[in-house]
């Protein structure tokens, strides 16, 4: 027990969901222990703007040395919010994603499809006062993976959020809107609720798009509320 | 406080390419953003200096090649970071990817001092390719058995489980500790 409410594990994935493969093996067997009652660490590292690069943020041009990364131009945003709707500022926002054709500039990634030397797939910002990020990407290619003989990621964007402490730590990854992968990735549906689903669906958003420049997509993530009014005084992601 | 919370947004993997966000200088990538979480302690930050290291392993015990680890742990004292009074220069939290080809993982660290009636542990935190929502999990010392004795979150615990979270004194200022993700040596993983 700690200062956070319970994890919903209604709308979380179990560890062993047996069409996505590697799970059998990787999945504990015991049942996870609820830590004891004051035991859990609620703050955790805080980051700076110093600790960033001022181009981090911005996927089209952080890695690019002649010219532009290929592929659908997107400013992707949204909102950190705890599950009482209050923003989560300061939090360090984290993302990775394969380039427009599928591949991953990874040294253990040999898809056939070609890397792309003006993108590098990573980057990072702090949300603001609001709770609100934002980053310049562009939209990633579906690739084949092993799990089966003919299996295919959709199109998907790795988010891992810091929080304000361990139990607000977050890895997901978001998808876009119309995907008709999404329906059949043994990952995506390893998570048992529709509703859960359908919230890491990054929606089109054609009024914050740039005209000429860029599509727009908004993906808002909710991180683990407090409990009652344990932290009333005390502002989120401090 | 009796409004319907927002349901928490659904975990998923990392992914086997997890490093090139997150340890970027472990993904191959010919240059990379500013690495984080690379120092836990600086220099001037008093404590005991100390390595903790080990590997980790599925079920059937082959090393997990594409892990991803986090460490949170308070300073000599046991402040946690950001917390008031705790050690200049302390970071209290690290990251570090496991070995492509050996499951091996490795932090240089100082090592922790109690937490009010908790024995002196670190906070691990692991994802891979396979792992469907982050899993943690903690790190105490064979040295500090007493503290051991009547840590809260160990009592917890069936008895003939504690040992998977005590790391073992392999050397003057080193520990190992691995992590076995199933089986009969199936380290303990907490619902936070």
């Amino acid at each position: 027990m700690s200062g956070y409410r319970a994890r919903d594990w209604a709308v979380q994935p179990p560890a062993l969901t047996p069409a996505y493969k590697t799970t059998r093996l990787r999945a504990p067997s015991a049942p996870l222990v609820r830590m004891s009652e004051g035991c859990v660490p609620e703050s955790g590292p805080v980051f700076g703007h110093g600790d960033l690069g001022p181009l981090d943020h911005d996927l089209l041009q952080n890695y690019a040395s002649d010219g532009a990364p290929i592929g659908e131009r997107i400013l992707l945003h949204g909102r950190v919010m705890d599950q009482d709707a209050r923003p989560v500022p300061g939090t360090l926002i984290e993302i990775w994603q394969a380039n427009a054709g599928g591949r991953y500039r990874h040294r253990n990634d040999d898809y056939l499809a070609p890397l792309d030397p003006n993108f590098g797939g990573c980057g990072r910002t702090l949300s603001d006062d609001d709770g609100h990020y934002r980053f310049h990407t562009l939209r990633p290619g579906p690739y084949p993976w092993p799990n089966s003989e003919n299996s295919w990621r959709p199109a998907h964007i790795h988010v891992s959020v810091m929080g304000s402490g361990l139990p607000q730590r977050l890895i997901t990854q978001l998808y876009f809107e119309g995907d008709p992968l999404v329906a059949l990735c043994p990952i995506v549906q390893a998570i048992p609720d529709k509703g859960a689903i359908d919230r890491l669906v990054a929606r089109l958003d054609l009024e914050a798009a740039t005209p000429f420049d860029r599509l727009a997509y908004r993906f808002d993530i909710v991180l683990r509320g407090s409990r009652a009014t344990v932290f009333e005084n005390k502002p989120e992601g401090m | 406080m009796t409004k319907t919370p927002l349901p928490e947004t659904a975990s998923q993997t990392a992914g086997p390419y997890v490093h090139i966000g997150l340890a970027s200088e472990a993904a191959g990538l010919e240059r990379s953003l500013s690495v984080l979480g690379a120092c836990i302690a600086g220099p001037d930050v008093p404590g005991e200096r100390m390595v903790i290291e080990g590997q980790i392993l599925d079920g059937a015990g082959v090393p997990v090649t594409d892990a991803m680890f986090e460490l949170w742990q308070g300073d000599a004292t046991g402040k946690l970071a950001g917390s008031e009074g705790c050690a200049s220069g302390f970071h209290g939290w690290g990251r570090t990817a496991a070995d492509f080809e050996t499951g091996r993982w490795r932090f240089e660290t100082i090592k922790p001092g109690p937490i009010g009636n908790q024995a002196p542990h670190l906070a691990l935190w692991i994802v891979a390719r396979g792992i469907n929502i982050g899993l943690h999990t903690r790190v105490y010392f064979d040295d500090a058995a007493e503290a051991n004795a009547v840590d809260p979150v160990l009592l917890s615990l069936p008895e003939d489980r504690r040992a998977s979270l005590v790391a073992q004194k392999s050397g003057d200022r080193s520990y190992r500790f691995d992590v076995h993700l199933q089986g009969n040596f199936e380290t303990v993983f907490f619902d936070l």
